[in-house]
């Protein structure tokens, strides 16, 4: 029998899973801890729907159009309207699984966020994504127990299987045994993000190395608009990483000022009337970036939730106001937040299809590794959705083509190691990425970038890693232009004859870039 | 970008006594390691991330010392994965702030699951405990307000195993699963239509129910802080006294 390989057992791993399982399909669920530690338990604010249950007329169409404008139709269009179209569905199968989200009048209720004209992001408190895991969690077992799902739960993904231009498989290794083994089938790729090119840096788990993406990128593998990264603009400092203050605080009513000449500035309110705070995330975090840098303003921005109510706090916000008291010792409800932007999501990655095939045959890829559903900068509350969707997506693809061949068994007797350089050298190369990829960019920035890892390169050798990297580099260099949360201070204008993604891809060893 | 982790005014040093296993079958021992920092949130997680971070790693001795294996994953109390032994009890490695703990910190893999190395273990009796008790439905759910309190309370569980650490009538293999077990399966007893609930209660009174002692020191140390109580008493209620009620009938 054919058996499908997932790496990754996160949201849309686990959907991946559940979706084949559903249709009858073995897969093996491969992942570097069990899915209670995937990154998607940390997903605060939200899925979203146009589920319009809020009385506001939205619609399908509506949720379309703001994620096309949000990724400043960078998107795959077609994509866009295939994922709107079945959101709805989507979070009514959350809810069937038991996913207890926020209801009022005996049904869901939905709230603000970020770039959306509409209440449209159904949510469980400030939990959602650990809500949404525990559900699929549980959905997925069902599956276990009956033989269809077999988890790999501390096992770690090293290459694509790819003969003659085709996928046959994966080598995984065990990371508690230390021995390696081929696994044959069709792959779908859900391992999140490239949030460990930047160790430290990210809101993001530990666990992402981005050895994963950085190694299928230099097996061939297209990627589309690398040089997109997402600056959250609610984070606050935690020992070894950035921990996130979701935008539903601001969804809820949190406000942003900036001390000017002695008094509060709340300068998203005073620029943009009408989305006020919730503006998207990138046009937030850029807007922080300046005022910190006027000579009349301080340096720190501030986001103010004094003004929301206990019962929002109770029954909305419970995890975040405790989280902010252990971590910065201030009560949000008493005293306003410092917050900074701090890299949140990756909205480039694997390039694929509206079904989610990659340029190689029988590899697919889905959730935060890939790159179609949010252009240039994505819409909280849609990240949740891709991942759930693309797993779903990707599933159904390889369903619909039916069964070929035999997968055989899995035997662990190898002895495989991922191709990657020391820590020192991986933090070295977060620093050069970071330089050059900042919220505000240019192309003497990037050059300085570029020229810094040549000589990493030359001084340490070349991994899949630097190789991934200097994609992202080249690509922000080649997008002469500011589009999303793409902003070049040397070209602070949209170019229209731009308006296509940014792929980039390793061919002879030569990591190559075209818009 | 800004620094990570906030800066008190005093440096502070720390003393980690780390029990140590190469493998499941090798000996275990002691090694001792100095930690510095000004950072006051540091926790336990961040002197690990440091030792390991450091190119030639020397214990308290100035000896060569390999890495420390360890799990983690999220670094912010979420995905359970650093649960470790911190001063004699179960806890997230993150959250555990190093200021709270005393100069010298005994740092030990959970002690009712087999050691994989260090301080790694294999929690996988938790995740087949779930899957024996059938926590999964049956079918599609139609979602209902007044259950959404206590399903959102149990889906908080980590699956970290420190209540079944410290709880006194666990062990891996028996017929009782403990909290990890129970608080996923008090979901299900809750959010499942009457009519289909009778093999989950079953499961509820034979795993969980018979075997809980009502120590509650699971409630004590869980990282999530979720209200272990209010979830037993909930799902005794629909196990064992209405279905006591019930048969009388």
């Amino acid at each position: 029998m054919e058996k499908t390989i997932i790496i990754g057992a996160g949201l849309s791993g686990l959907t991946a899973a559940i979706t084949l399982a559903r249709g009858g399909r073995h897969c093996l669920l491969v992942s570097l801890q069990a899915s209670e530690r995937a990154q998607s338990v940390l997903a605060e604010g939200g899925i979203n729907a146009a589920l319009d249950v809020m009385g506001e007329g939205d619609s399908p169409q509506y949720h379309f159009e703001d994620t096309m404008k949000g990724g400043v139709y960078l998107a795959d269009e077609n994509a866009v309207r295939r994922l709107t179209k079945g959101a709805p569905e989507v979070v009514r199968w959350l809810a069937g699984l038991g996913v207890p989200f926020n209801m009022a009048e005996g049904h869901l209720v939905q709230r603000n966020f970020g770039g959306q004209k509409k209440k449209r992001t159904a949510y469980a408190k400030s939990s959602t994504g650990k809500m949404i895991m525990s559900a699929l969690i549980d959905e997925a077992r069902k599956y276990e127990a009956s033989g269809l799902i077999e988890r790999f739960p501390h096992h770690e993904f090293i290459e694509a299987v790819i003969e003659d231009g085709v996928c046959k498989g994966a080598v995984v290794r065990d990371c508690y045994t230390d021995k390696s083994a081929v696994m044959r089938g069709k792959v779908i790729m859900c391992c999140g993000g490239m949030a460990g090119l930047f160790p430290n840096m990210t809101t993001g788990t530990t666990q992402n190395s981005g050895y994963a993406a950085a190694k299928l990128f230099e097996q061939g593998v297209i990627f589309g608009n690398t040089e997109m990264l997402q600056y959250h603009p609610t984070t606050i400092g935690i020992p070894d990483k950035r921990c996130l203050v979701t935008e539903a605080a601001r969804g809820e009513g949190g406000r942003l000022y900036i001390e000017r000449n002695g008094e509060k500035w709340y300068f998203m309110e005073e620029k943009y009337p009408e989305l006020k705070n919730l503006m998207p995330r990138d046009v937030v975090s850029r807007e922080m970036y300046f005022v910190r840098r006027r000579e009349d303003c301080g340096d720190t921005v501030y986001l103010d939730m004094t003004g929301l109510s206990a019962e929002i706090w109770q029954k909305r916000l419970p995890d975040l106001r405790a989280e902010i008291i252990h971590y910065l010792a201030i009560d949000p409800a008493e005293k306003p937040v410092p917050v900074h932007e701090g890299i949140h999501y990756f909205m480039g990655g694997i390039y694929t299809d509206i079904n989610h095939r990659t340029n190689i045959s029988g590899l697919y890829a889905a959730g935060e590794c890939t790159c179609q559903y949010h252009g240039a900068n994505r819409l909280g509350g849609n990240s949740m959705l891709g991942a759930v969707f693309g797993g779903k997506t990707a599933a159904e693809d390889i369903l619909a083509r039916g069964e070929n061949g035999n997968s055989g068994e899995t035997e662990f007797s190898g002895e495989c190691h991922a191709d990657e350089p020391s820590e020192a050298v991986r933090k070295e190369l977060g620093e050069i990425l970071y330089s050059g990829l900042g919220i505000v960019r240019s192309e003497a920035g990037i050059d300085s970038a570029i020229a810094r890892l040549d000589a990493l390169e030359k001084r340490e050798g070349i991994y899949p890693r630097t190789r991934l990297g200097r994609s992202m580099l080249m690509s922000a260099k080649a997008r002469k232009e500011s589009r999303g949360a793409h902003y070049r201070e040397d070209h602070p204008d949209k170019d229209e004859s731009l308006r296509a993604p940014t792929l980039s891809w390793c061919e002879d060893g030569e990591v190559r870039v075209r818009i | 970008m800004p620094e990570t982790g906030r800066k008190g005014v005093n440096a502070m040093t720390t003393e980690l006594k780390i029990l140590r296993r190469e493998s499941a079958q090798s000996e275990a021992y002691r090694q001792s390691f100095i930690f510095e920092t000004e950072d006051e949130n540091a926790a336990v997680s961040t002197a690990l991330t440091a030792l390991n971070a450091r190119d030639d790693l020397k214990d308290k001795d100035g000896k060569p010392a390999k890495p420390i294996r360890w799990e983690c994953s999220c670094l912010q109390k979420k995905c359970g994965a650093c649960a470790m032994v911190i001063n004699g009890s179960p806890r997230l490695a993150c959250d555990s702030k190093l200021k709270e703990l005393g100069s010298v910190v005994t740092v030990e893999p959970l002690r009712k699951f087999p050691v994989v190395a260090d301080l790694i273990v294999d929690r996988k009796v938790m995740f087949d405990s779930l899957r024996e008790m059938s926590v999964w439905l049956k079918s599609e759910l139609t979602p209902d307000e007044n259950t959404q309190d206590i399903a959102y309370e149990a889906s908080g569980c980590l699956q970290c195993g420190c209540c079944l650490d410290v709880c006194p009538n666990f062990y891996a293999g028996g017929k009782f699963v403990g909290m990890a077990g129970g608080v996923p399966v008090s979901r299900l007893i809750e959010q499942l239509p009457k009519d289909e609930k009778s093999e989950i209660l079953k499961e509820y009174r034979k795993r969980v129910y018979e075997g809980c002692g009502k120590s509650l020191a699971c409630r004590k140390i869980c990282p999530a802080g979720l209200d272990i109580e209010k979830l037993l008493v909930n799902s005794n209620a629909a196990s064992v006294w209405k279905s006591l009620f019930w048969r009388k009938k």
